[in-house]
């Protein structure tokens, strides 16, 4: 979640002086007092913009999906794409994974909307976006008015179904830079889409992979030309507002060699009693030499505090390192949600390609929580790195599931996996799954997990210095995340530590 | 300053305390004194606030206000500070993240301003420096892999930013070699005020020497039963407990 990057930014150099004077301790004491300050917030992104909506009929058929095609005036191929996943996923049941630790009351899929877009939209300037819709972006805080923009950062706003701005775009077109919703690059960009759309999860992937093929509406559309160092963050903010909708966002992106790129998405979705599903799709590709640094902030309403409402987060992340020194990092801190299941994978295709998994899960009240990676080498040389820290409190479960796979070509593959979690308090859980396979007698694979509890003494000795039980409690709990927080874009870490602290609130008697 | 009256208090349902009786005046260094099992840490951990300490008679009073109706964050916002026998260990939390969050949770509470980064290390680097505490040690995880010495002075350092009213050393000898003994209380004594109380309690005489007590009192069995000058910490060294106890207590 990008909320208050530019009030951050300010803030922060509030004294004129340049970053790098500011060593490491200061920033660490400095972000420790915004927890303080911030601490307290209850799910304050639990609105409903009123703003007049087209919809789909209710329900799934054959009919719909050509409805939503035919919306974005996609050429013939997309359109036998969506049609042929959709055949597959009706095939499918629809009887959805089983594998994973999460129980859930099963979901009729025919009482829910598959499009759902502001009636005012369409491709024009950000002069003409509806006032109602820049109203709900400001007070999420991501103006999208360039002038009142965030300073290095652009923006793609998609709202249910649709991409309602993109920021930014003609100064990252002037570097070549390709940077709008994947409707638009449909239209603008068919041979990039048409090379690389499902070449990373398959149509045939998964069940809700499947799904998202069939009825994906929008999402983020991203081209880093040969050699180019894209020059602002990119990040996508993706907003439920209509009830009973699904959200289904796919979103692309692609490193050409030599090329480099930091993307960021934040998510918010109003409080609803109902449960809403939101089945995402993500592919990356990274060729020779390209690096993709991936950032999430998953804030996606969680249900309240007996486990009403919530958003099903059922979402299908890959990247593939195609090129040789090639280098894919999934970054993310998942807090919202009521079921989050999802697990950024890399390929590692290319010689010598890196794949690095960073994560931060936290589940409280009734949240549960199957969340990990993939890492697959192929290629000779290859590496990975897992950090999972998973803090789970209330009634919450949270699970880690990871795979490393060394196939037999990929000589020298190296892996090392940590794996954390913290308890707190006496009624939640948390599992870890690894699976390790390794067909090649020269890797290396470690795997270290630890399991531990916010100790009483820890927590008396804070309060006997002046700290109060919840902010002990994010101040310990960021302290178990570090190496995590360490490895995300600066003003999204402050943002990040702060969402720990409100995701806790009243985890401790 | 604090007055404790008829002090009973119970841990996993035992009586550890059993009408203790101690008034400390402003600007006052009083030393408990007293055998294992005497109940010296229990003392420490009621006027702390620990739970699982349970007050089942009497009354704590500092500087008027009923202290044992306080929460731990609320007593040492109050001025409170108990520097414990044993810290703490806090992974991943930096050493001064964790000083700079108190400090200010405590300001805040007073309703002074609260010091940003910069102030904050610029307060806490003349601190540390005469605690012998490096650069270094601040950006540590809390307590994770101190030696008993760094332990003890990080203690000393946070009692000396905190600024406390009323401060109680819980055994912060032990472990200490006589060089880490002597910063220690040095820091310590830097602190002496007329307005500020302290009660240290120990083992040993030990301590003594380097921080002078106005009194010294001989907790047994969960009362004190003798109180006298700094001779009396003297007298216990040579004479052994059951040398200085009064017939009746021992």
């Amino acid at each position: 979640m990008c909320r208050p990057l530019a009030r951050r930014r300010a803030r922060i150099g509030r004294k004129g002086r340049p970053m790098v004077e500011r060593n490491a301790e200061a920033r660490a004491a400095d972000n420790a007092a915004q927890i303080d300050a911030l601490v307290n917030e209850k799910y304050r992104y639990g609105f409903v913009t009123d703003i007049e909506s087209d919809f789909a009929p209710k329900g799934l058929s054959e009919d719909i999906v050509r409805f939503i095609s035919a919306k974005k005036n996609e050429p013939q191929w997309l359109l036998d794409w969506r049609l042929k996943a959709y055949r597959l996923w009706l095939s499918l049941g629809p009887e959805e994974p089983a594998w994973a630790k999460i129980s859930y009351p099963k979901i009729d899929y025919q009482d829910a909307y598959y499009y759902a877009a502001p009636k005012s939209t369409g491709p024009k300037s950000l002069d003409e976006v509806d006032p109602e819709l820049l109203k709900t972006y400001e007070k999420l805080g991501i103006p999208l008015a360039e002038r009142a923009a965030l300073a290095g950062i652009a923006v793609d706003a998609v709202f249910d179904s649709v991409s309602v701005a993109t920021t930014f775009k003609d100064k990252l077109a002037s570097m070549g830079v390709i940077f709008c919703s994947i409707s638009e690059a449909v239209r603008e960009h068919p041979e990039l889409v048409r090379k690389y759309l499902g070449s990373v999860v398959p149509y045939a992937d998964n069940f809700f992979a499947t799904l998202n093929s069939a009825v994906f509406t929008d999402g983020s559309f991203v081209y880093i030309p040969k050699g180019v160092r894209c020059p602002m963050e990119l990040s996508t903010y993706f907003r439920i507002n209509a009830a009973k909708t699904g959200q289904f966002e796919r979103t692309l992106i692609i490193a050409d060699e030599g090329s480099h790129v930091s993307y960021l998405e934040g998510c918010t979705a109003p409080m609803r009693d109902e449960n809403q599903l939101h089945a995402a799709v993500v592919e990356l590709v990274a060729l020779d030499d390209a690096e993709i640094k991936y950032s999430t902030v998953q804030n996606w309403y969680p249900g309240d505090a007996e486990g009403k409402g919530g958003i099903y987060n059922f979402v299908t992340k890959r990247g593939a390192c195609r090129g040789r020194n090639s280098k894919i990092s999934w970054t993310q801190v998942e807090t919202g949600s009521a079921i989050t299941w999802k697990y950024p994978s890399c390929i590692l295709q290319g010689d010598h390609s890196v794949g690095e998994f960073y994560s931060i899960a936290i589940t409280n009240n009734r949240q549960q929580a199957d969340t990990g990676t993939k890492m697959i080498h192929i290629g000779k040389n290859t590496s990975s790195r897992i950090i999972s820290k998973g803090i789970s409190a209330g009634r919450s479960s949270a699970t880690y599931r990871g795979l490393v796979r060394v196939l037999p070509g990929a000589e020298g593959a190296r892996n090392h996996t940590q794996c954390d979690s913290l308890l707190i308090g006496p009624n939640c859980a948390a599992h870890t799954v690894p699976y390790i396979e390794s067909r090649n007698p020269s890797a290396h694979i470690e795997h270290e997990a630890t399991t531990s509890k916010i100790s009483d003494d820890q927590l008396f000795y804070c309060r006997s210095r002046g700290i109060g039980t919840e902010d002990a409690v994010a101040l310990i709990v960021n302290g178990f995340c570090r190496e995590v927080l360490q490895v995300l874009p600066m003003e999204f870490a402050v943002e990040a530590q702060k969402l720990v602290g409100v995701s806790l609130e009243g985890s401790v008697g | 300053m604090l007055e404790i009256k008829n002090l009973h208090a119970t841990v996993d349902g035992r009586e550890i305390l059993n009408g203790l009786d101690l008034t400390i005046g402003a600007g006052q260094v009083h030393a408990v004194m007293g055998p294992n099992g005497s109940g010296k840490s229990t003392l420490s951990y009621v006027l702390a606030g620990r739970e699982g300490y349970q007050v089942t008679e009497g009354s704590v009073t500092f500087e008027g206000r009923d202290l044992l109706a306080l929460k731990p964050e609320e007593r040492a916002r109050a001025g409170i500070f108990l520097a414990f026998q044993y810290p703490v260990e806090v992974p991943g939390v930096a050493s001064a993240t964790f000083l700079k969050t108190a400090v200010n949770a405590v300001r805040k509470a007073r309703g002074e301003k609260e010091y940003d980064a910069f102030e904050f290390l610029k307060l806490a680097k003349a601190k540390r420096e005469a605690l012998g505490i490096s650069e270094e040690m601040m950006k540590r995880a809390l307590n994770v892999g101190f030696s008993g010495g760094e332990k003890k002075r990080n203690e000393v350092m946070q009692m000396m930013l905190l600024e406390p009213k009323f401060m109680v050393l819980d055994e912060t000898d032990s472990g200490l070699d006589v060089d880490a003994l002597r910063v220690v209380a040095a820091g310590v004594n830097a602190m002496r005020r007329a307005d500020r109380s302290m009660l240290v309690i120990t083992h040993y005489q030990r301590l003594l020497d380097y921080i002078t007590p106005d009194v010294v009192h001989i907790l047994s069995r969960g009362r004190i039963v003798r109180s006298g000058g700094p001779d009396l910490a003297r007298e216990l060294e040579a004479k052994g407990y059951a040398g200085v106890m009064p017939v009746a207590a021992a």
